[in-house]
């Protein structure tokens, strides 16, 4: 008992130790700091070479875009450098003017309301389908791929029956054609590419070389190429009242042509899923269809989610080459205006190109915000 | 329905004819290798066979046939009276009425238990949603995990991810339940909860053909004991002659080095 006691033993000290003091601070702003930006010499060397890039190129790029902008005037006279004012920067007053056009294009300005009805029934169907809270998707669902399309097309294209008199497609522009390009593409593109997929994995011949064909050689083409074909080579072979609208066939060849590429998206994420799942499903007794419907895609589907966004987003940017047979998407409109002499200055193309860049960025960066808001979602709720 | 206490014995199916499943001269390759030689076995209704033999001896490729799983080559198989062949109706049927128990459980991971239960009978019985919850909850009961209803397979232990594969199968009320290798993939202390079902489902009368290296189980259960090697059947037996008096070289070696 005595050894234990520290009374008897000199060399046991009598009173505790000082804390040690707590390590470097790992929280908080310099925490972040110390971590994040200069955690060692390679680290020190890259936070200082990014800070020089952002000084270098932040406030320029901000000069331009808001401090020496113009907003507003009525033509090229308001952009140009004066001896009071050397330096110009972006010409808003350019894209406020010709705001209508670059929605609308040639749309008739009377008729412009009816676009706007048009964008309004999409914005419904997209939030009706992908908000996280939205009930009765299968309505929404009914909506956006039957009714919305058909009340689309009514407004769009017109029906003189009801009094809305017709819009022929080649008056139509701008955003107006870039939103219906892309949709078309990105709605058509995954269930004719889950098709091709699973039939490019069929084990019944004709499917499969059918399949295998047909992917390959769009993927083996360009997208120019195809709508190439589309709007000048299928009129060669069809007589000219059978041969359809200018517009609706880049629709078909933008759709093909995503389609192909969906296809082997989805078949990346098919071969994902381990034999085990297929032999579950088919041990209870589902048919193909069901074993697909049920068990497979919903699972292949989920792990390919960021690829197929990828393929979204390429094919939003994609659809400004139909401009080459000659229709005027958003981009193809901020072209053309910004020739026009009535805005001719130094800094209008630069400043059409900003707009559009901007405006591709935030419709880009939305489907990917989007995207990666839904993975992190599904995995929440279905952990494996 | 009503809810007892302790859950009831289930009565399994009733086949429509004595013999449950009738394998005759069977054949198969992978390619050039021939893995199946001449298989030859009569399984009468109620019976419980357990299949043991050396890894790679075509034990497991053999039950994969009688769902087909895998296509034979040569000989016939019936099932219940049926010919499996080609015509994928028939398989389907076939599939419907011989539940199957993987290695790997091969639950479905974006579904909760209870969705894992009920979807074949909604789906291929078209059964009404509710009477497929009552029923998949019945079987959950019935292999002592209801409270997991619904949870993802991905949150259970292996054990009760086997036990849920289980209660799958018999959702869909087969005549015949095959189990490959069913305790391989859990941890011993698993093992035990996974065979205590198995058993029960024996004492209930289901026919079973069971793919195993459990030899306890095969003592208390097994009927017959089928011995393979090589692609073919070497030995039938009783448990207790098997064990007691094994007739070929190979089983001998087999059990030697089982049985330590």
């Amino acid at each position: 008992m005595a050894a234990h006691t520290p009374s008897g033993t000199s060399y046991v000290r009598a009173q505790a130790v000082a804390p040690l003091p707590p390590p470097l601070v790992e929280s908080g702003a310099i925490g972040w700091l110390r971590t994040a930006l200069f955690s060692g010499p390679l680290n020190i060397v890259l936070t200082i070479l990014s800070g020089a890039l952002i000084v270098l190129i932040v406030p320029p790029l901000l000069n331009f875009l808001i401090f020496d902008a113009t907003w507003s005037g009525a033509d090229r006279e308001a952009c140009l450098a004066r001896p009071d004012r050397p330096v110009v920067g972006a010409c808003w007053a350019f894209i406020r003017e010709r705001l209508g056009y670059f929605i609308y294009g040639f749309y008739p300005i009377a008729e412009r309301w009816r676009v706007d009805a048009f964008f309004v029934l999409l914005t419904i169907g997209i939030i009706w389908l992908l908000a996280p809270t939205a009930r009765r998707r299968t309505l929404g669902a009914i909506y956006f791929f039957v009714v919305m399309p058909v009340l689309a097309c009514v407004l769009l294209l017109g029906w003189p029956a009801i009094g809305l008199p017709e819009v022929s497609t080649t008056q139509w522009g701008g955003m107006l054609v870039t939103v219906v390009v892309s949709g078309v593409g990105i709605v058509f593109s995954l269930p004719i590419g889950i098709v091709l997929a699973l039939g490019r994995r069929s084990r019944m011949p004709l499917v499969k070389l059918f399949s295998v064909i047909f992917i390959e050689f769009v993927r083996g083409v360009p997208l120019v190429t195809v709508l190439f074909m589309a709007s000048v080579m299928l009129p060669l072979f069809v007589p000219e009242q059978w041969s359809p609208d200018k517009l609706l066939r880049a629709l078909v060849g933008v759709a093909l042509f995503a389609s192909a590429y969906m296809a082997e998206v989805v078949r990346a994420g098919l071969q994902a899923i381990p034999r085990g799942q297929y032999e579950g499903a088919m041990a209870v007794g589902l048919s193909y269809w069901r074993m697909m419907g049920l068990i497979i895609l919903p699972q292949a589907l989920r792990v390919t989610i960021p690829n197929i966004v990828n393929s979204y987003i390429a094919l939003f940017k994609d659809t400004t080459l139909v401009f080459i047979v000659g229709i005027f998407d958003f981009l193809r409109t901020i072209e053309a205006a910004r020739v026009d002499p009535k805005w001719a200055t130094p800094v209008t193309s630069t400043t059409g190109y900003a707009f559009a860049a901007i405006v591709y960025f935030i419709c880009c960066y939305l489907m990917s915000r989007y995207a990666r808001d839904m993975e992190a979602r599904l995995t929440t709720t279905h952990r494996r | 329905m009503d809810q007892p206490t302790s859950p009831p014995r289930l009565r399994p199916a009733k086949l429509k004819t004595d013999v449950a499943i009738d394998i005759i001269g069977m054949h198969k390759w992978f390619g050039d290798f021939h893995v199946l030689r001449d298989i030859n076995l009569r399984v009468m209704g109620g019976e419980r066979i357990v299949i043991c033999g050396p890894s790679g001896s075509g034990k497991s490729t053999m039950i994969r046939c009688i769902n087909r799983l895998e296509e034979h080559q040569r000989g016939r198989i019936l099932i219940d009276g049926m010919e499996l062949t080609g015509d994928l109706r028939r398989i389907d049927e076939i599939r419907r009425e011989v539940g199957m128990v993987f290695q790997h459980f091969n639950l479905f991971p974006h579904l909760t238990v209870l969705e894992n239960l009920t979807l074949a009978p909604i789906w291929v019985r078209k059964m009404p949603k509710k009477d497929a919850d009552d029923i998949a909850m019945h079987f959950l009961r019935r292999v002592k995990i209801p409270e997991q209803a619904h949870k993802y397979p991905g949150q259970l232990s292996g054990g009760q991810q086997q036990r849920v594969a289980i209660a799958r199968a018999l959702c869909m009320n087969p005549k015949i339940m095959l189990f490959d290798e069913p305790t391989s993939a859990l941890d011993p202390e698993m093992v035990k909860e996974v065979l205590e079902t198995m058993v029960q489902l024996a004492e209930d009368g289901m026919t079973m053909l069971v793919v195993t290296h459990e030899m306890g189980f095969a003592r208390q259960v097994a009927n017959r004991v089928v011995f393979m090697d090589e692609g073919q059947i070497v030995e039938v037996n009783t448990p207790e002659e098997f064990f007691a008096h094994p007739q070929h070289e190979r089983t001998k070696l087999f059990l030697s080095q089982i049985l330590q």
